[in-house]
């Protein structure tokens, strides 16, 4: 709360669309994992969240497109909103959330024993898409704007398992977007991969930030700074500063924060 | 062990004494070999215990062999009359083929049906006590569900379920009357309830052991919970599915005392299924004690090696088909 009110005021306007999270508590049956959240996330952005280990990063994000729920003993209170509308309103099937807001995991997890192509055809199947050209022409395109279109156009029916690491982050990412979302979650997407993996991963991420809200959990502060548009600090549950990314890294408002980017903890 | 390692490290740094160096390296990996040795000849033992199984059968099943040849296989007769003795094998292969196949027919859905629910919609806490209610259901020996299947099941059947099937399905032979009080859908349904527990016990395994990534990958997709069964837990479990079906036949291939007590034991062929039948197993449990004559006693044995080759090839087709799925994908 603190932190949200001198850190926002700068850039409250330039928020339009995109979400906006008030007075968030969430946590595991005693245990509260975030404590008071308040936050705006830009749209057409990139957003890193940061911070150490267990500070709730990966927890408030799951908490967008409620999945942290899906957790048994997980609970929440407060609100997101996602273009206004509020994710926790009673009218809003998760299922439905979860088709307009993707995510992307820290470890790859294609689907085993699905084709390339069925992994990304998956969430279109689930919206009823059948039609093999309408399939067609949308895994082309996904396959296409996650950069892994020229490396399997020859083999989509091989088995998603048979990629390298990357390319399975990037398959993952493929059908993600597949289904057209306004958001993308990513928690820790390049955690498991080798330097170079990465790199792909990340120029991907500045592509496809003109056209989706990104938001990204990163352990890595030097990957906060290259790809982030704004950039937000976590430490034990609470916001401590949020900010261009440029402004947080180069001069940061709270000592805690200039602690963690200096490497002192994490 | 270790204190051979111990003085090898003392004598490596003792250079002035290269003769017991070499006698040291020497003599280190004797425990080795030894454990390897001793663990070499234990697993050698499974394979050999087959090999003098199939020896012995084939032995003990000679002149049943040399009589019949492969018209064992084909023939329908069981004749110990003295005068012209003739045995065949056919009725009870096929009969123990059709009750144990078609008891996994109706057992996989129905078990794969309950491990999903036990593993994805009922609540953890309430899984262990589900659990531990089927696992219970395995250790109830054989003799108790014959005895069940024949003062309940049989009636059962015979009373209320037979007559439905003959009235709505009559017109296909499987379900043609006569009735026999017990029959091949006694012995059918009672190996049915006997593997069902094995293909829940193992397939809820499977199911627990996908990992939960693989459930938010499809969740996080905007699967609802029956979506994410069928798209992230079902696929990955698919080879435990298998497994515990492949074991499940094993079983009712090879169930002897249910079955017998059940099936109504008369060699011959039916295409109805309210007719009493008899299983390679129930056959030979019924019968060594008689033993008429050496030729008789023969045939049992050979009967014997049958069930012990058709186990053997349903589980060597069972585990190529494993292999296949394993490697192959699905759409």
């Amino acid at each position: 709360m603190r932190a949200l009110s001198t850190n926002l005021a700068a850039g409250d306007v330039a928020f339009g669309a995109g979400i906006s999270v008030a007075s968030l508590r969430a946590g595991f049956g005693e245990h509260t994992v975030l404590k008071d959240l308040r936050v705006k996330i830009q749209s057409k952005a990139l957003t890193a969240i940061m911070g150490p280990s267990g500070c709730g990063k990966s927890t408030f994000i799951r908490c967008i497109n409620r999945l942290h729920e899906e957790t048994p003993g997980a609970w929440v209170r407060g609100s997101i909103e996602l273009d206004g509308e509020g994710v926790y309103d009673t009218t809003v099937d998760p299922v439905e959330l979860r088709r307009r807001v993707g995510m992307v995991f820290q470890r790859p997890n294609p689907f085993p024993n699905f084709s390339i192509y069925a992994n990304v055809a998956a969430g279109l199947r689930l919206n009823g898409m059948r039609k093999r050209r309408m399939l067609d022409e949308r895994v082309e395109r996904s396959l296409r704007r996650a950069a892994l279109w020229d490396e399997v156009k020859d083999r989509l029916e091989k088995p998603g398992s048979s990629l390298s690491g990357g390319q399975q982050q990037r398959l993952c990412i493929a059908r993600a977007l597949a289904v057209e979302p306004e958001v993308l979650l990513l928690d820790e997407p390049c955690s498991a991969l080798d330097p170079l993996a990465t790199e792909r991963i990340e120029e991907l991420l500045l592509h496809l930030k003109r056209e989706y809200t990104l938001v990204m959990v990163t352990h890595n502060i030097q990957q906060a700074a290259r790809v982030a548009d704004e950039t937000m600090f976590l430490l034990l549950g609470e916001l401590v500063e949020q900010g261009p990314t440029s402004q947080l890294f180069t001069n940061p408002r709270d000592p805690r924060t200039e602690s963690f980017i200096s490497g002192r903890f994490g | 062990m270790v204190m051979t390692t111990l003085d090898l490290d003392e004598t490596n740094l003792d250079t002035t004494s290269p003769p017991r160096r070499a006698a040291k390296l020497r003599s280190r990996p004797i425990g080795d070999r030894a454990f390897d040795l001793s663990i070499g000849a234990c697993a050698v033992v499974p394979p050999v215990l087959i090999l003098l199984f199939v020896i012995v059968l084939a032995y003990g099943a000679w002149p049943a062999i040399a009589e019949f040849r492969w018209h064992f296989l084909v023939s329908a007769a069981w004749e110990p009359n003295p005068d012209k003795e003739e045995y065949g094998a056919l009725p009870f292969i096929l009969g123990t083929l059709i009750s144990s196949i078609l008891a996994l027919a109706l057992a996989a859905p129905i078990g794969i049906s309950v491990a999903s629910f036990i593993s994805e919609v009922v609540p953890p806490s309430l899984r262990g006590l589900l659990r531990f209610v089927i696992e219970i259901l395995a250790t109830i020996p054989s003799v108790v569900y014959g005895l069940w299947g024949v003062f309940v099941l049989a009636p059962w059947v015979m009373n209320h379920l037979a007559p439905v099937l003959s009235k709505s399905l009559g017109f296909l032979p499987f379900f043609s009357e006569p009735f026999d009080p017990r029959n091949m859908l006694c012995a059918i349904l009672i190996l049915t309830i006997m593997v069902l527990p094995m293909i829940v016990s193992v397939s809820l395994d499977a199911m627990r052991s996908v990992p939960i990534s693989y459930r938010e990958a499809a969740l996080g997709l905007g699967a609802t919970r029956w979506e994410m069964i069928r798209l992230a837990v079902w696929p990955s479990a698919r080879s435990g599915f298998i497994g515990g079906c492949i074991l499940a036949l094993g079983r009712a291939l090879g169930e002897t005392m249910a079955v017998t007590m059940v099936i109504g034991n008369e060699h011959r062929i039916s295409q109805s299924l309210f007719a009493a039948s008899d299983t390679v197993a129930s056959t030979i449990a019924n019968q060594f004690a008689e033993a008429p004559s050496d030729l008789f006693t023969a045939s049992l044995i050979e009967l014997a090696l049958l069930l012990f080759l058709i186990t053997l090839g349903v589980n060597l087709i069972a585990r190529l088909i494993v292999r296949r799925v394993a490697i192959g994908g699905a759409d």
